[in-house]
């Protein structure tokens, strides 16, 4: 851990020689989530609702699902590059290291304009919270910790296996973004309006569902109690995440000179 | 004119070559799409009055879309450009004797071009194939498919255009991420790429369809279901002309400027 924050301080000072340009890029990714509910917002002004959800459910569907996005990027996006790590070689050098390796890919690139994001996934998410109308009760609150974790967990997990793809085709699968980009981009809509079958697709094969439109139903008092449980049963997606990581790490041969 | 020619069927031919990277995107892009409709499909279900567009219309926008997303989307930058003025190896593109603004346009003009011509068919196929709303219908009229294909030129001309004014300005940035990103995100909220103008609030709308983004992507797509006709398409294809012209010369005015004052980098 004290290894990960001597990385953070170092990629901090590193992007500070470009001062500008970090700004800019910061406000470039708050505008791109921004961007995301001005849709919303837009759409609500011409409907006033959409398959039994009303604009405040939305938006507080949208800034949790957000928030847990981002948290799962700020920790795990290093992940995101690890094709060209493989691709150059320099996972050589981290394998040679006496570190953890995971440790290593995750502090290996910090994406520090992403505050951006961070920060409007916070706004989102106090708004959606604000405006949703749910009359809090400690067990809602504590609902609403466990979907962040376990919605952190489940993103996190999809980094994972988009590196552990890259030990076999040494490439960044541009597919896989469905899951992570797009699973953000969509999530933004409570799953149940996409139909039946991506909701039945979402909760038993990838656990989008467990962590944002069961819970969600939990905390709108439309779903049973246990509901709000079932993002701890997502973060079980971590195992199968980490033992295909593995399997990469053991067929890796090394690339790049 | 035929150097620049040459450096456009040198860069087609090159974007041609990644054909399992195409194949991925294909799949990405037609789960998105997919994606894109079902969440019309809610909205549609739950109040069919306030749909702006038919739900054909609809339909027909988003599969074009992601049939020809390497045309229109702004992030598509070329980053080779962007690194070679933030490492200096722009030096060796300065030697030549020719005018880096009409190199560069050519070059990303290629580059969208032999993206899209490698990504749409099979994804224009399979969405006309779809059941009836849900798919791509055949254009409005033959003048719809002419007219679509006219201003689709048009609408990549202005794409093309305004990244050129991002790569002019990165000379005085030194670091472009930071512009990349904000220019991108503007574009895309702007163009039409998040929600269609048409799902937009009325005042708003207006204005939006007066900028230079909505040039873009939203005139072609439109005209292709017929969304778009009569005068009111008339006046989108002179506006786009009217930006085309105004960005390739703001452009070429930085061009200009940036050369006077360029300091190469990197050693």
């Amino acid at each position: 851990m004290r290894l990960y924050g001597k990385f953070f301080v170092m990629h901090l000072k590193s992007i500070m020689g470009y001062k500008t340009s970090f700004l800019l890029s910061c406000l470039g990714n708050f505008l791109v989530s921004f961007n995301v509910f001005l849709g919303i917002h837009f759409m609500f002004r011409r409907f006033s609702r959409v398959e039994g959800f009303t604009y405040s459910e939305v938006l507080l569907c949208w800034g949790i699902t957000l928030l847990e996005f981002t948290l799962a990027e700020a920790f795990a996006r290093g992940f995101d590059t690890f094709g060209s790590v493989v691709r150059q070689g320099e996972f050589d050098r981290i394998l040679v290291r006496p570190r953890n390796v995971i440790l290593q890919v995750l502090s290996g690139h910090i994406e520090f304009s992403r505050i951006g994001r961070v920060l409007q996934a916070i706004v989102m998410f106090v708004f959606g919270i604000r405006m949703s109308g749910v009359r809090w009760t400690t067990a809602k609150a504590a609902a609403v910790a466990v979907m962040l974790l376990g919605g952190a967990v489940v993103f996190a997990g999809m980094f994972v296996i988009y590196a552990a793809i890259c030990f076999f085709t040494l490439e960044g699968l541009e597919f896989m973004n469905i899951f992570t980009d797009g699973a953000r981009e969509y999530g933004k809509y409570p799953v149940s309006i996409y139909g039946k079958r991506v909701l039945q697709l979402c909760t038993f094969v990838v656990p989008y569902a467990l962590i944002q439109y069961y819970p969600l139903l939990y905390l709108l008092d439309r779903g049973k109690p246990w509901y709000a449980l079932l993002p701890l049963a997502a973060c079980l997606f971590m195992v199968p995440c980490l033992l295909l990581w593995r399997l990469g790490m053991r067929h890796y041969v090394s690339a790049g000179s | 004119m035929k150097k620049y020619i040459a450096f456009f069927r040198l860069r087609f031919s090159m974007g041609l070559q990644y054909r399992a990277a195409a194949l991925a995107g294909m799949a990405t892009q037609f789960f998105w799409g997919t994606m894109e409709i079902l969440m019309f499909r809610a909205f549609y279900r739950t109040d069919p009055a306030s749909f702006p567009m038919t739900l054909q219309a609809t339909c027909a926008y988003v599969w074009l879309q992601q049939a020809f997303l390497a045309l229109f989307m702004a992030w598509l930058m070329d980053h080779d450009i962007l690194d070679s003025i933030v490492v200096g190896n722009i030096a060796y593109e300065l030697c030549r004797p020719i005018n880096i603004y009409n190199m560069w346009f050519s070059r990303n003009l290629a580059n969208r071009f032999s993206r899209a011509v490698l990504r749409c068919m099979p994804i224009l196929i399979l969405a006309v194939l779809l059941p009836a709303p849900w798919g791509l219908m055949l254009p409005a009229s033959p003048l719809a498919l002419v007219l679509f294909t006219l201003t689709m030129l048009l609408g990549v001309g202005v794409t093309v255009a305004f990244c050129m004014l991002i790569y002019m300005l990165s000379f005085f940035t030194i670091s472009p991420t930071g512009l990349c990103t904000l220019a991108v995100s503007t574009v895309e909220f702007f163009s039409g790429a998040i929600i269609p103008l048409p799902f937009l609030p009325d005042g708003i709308r207006e204005i939006f369809e007066l900028l230079p983004f909505a040039s873009m992507q939203n005139v072609p797509l439109r005209i292709y279901s017929g969304d778009l006709a009569g005068s009111a398409m008339y006046r989108a294809i002179v506006l786009q002309i009217f930006w085309l012209l105004l960005l390739i010369a703001m452009g070429k005015a930085l061009d200009a400027l940036a050369m006077k004052k360029i300091t190469v980098q990197g050693g």
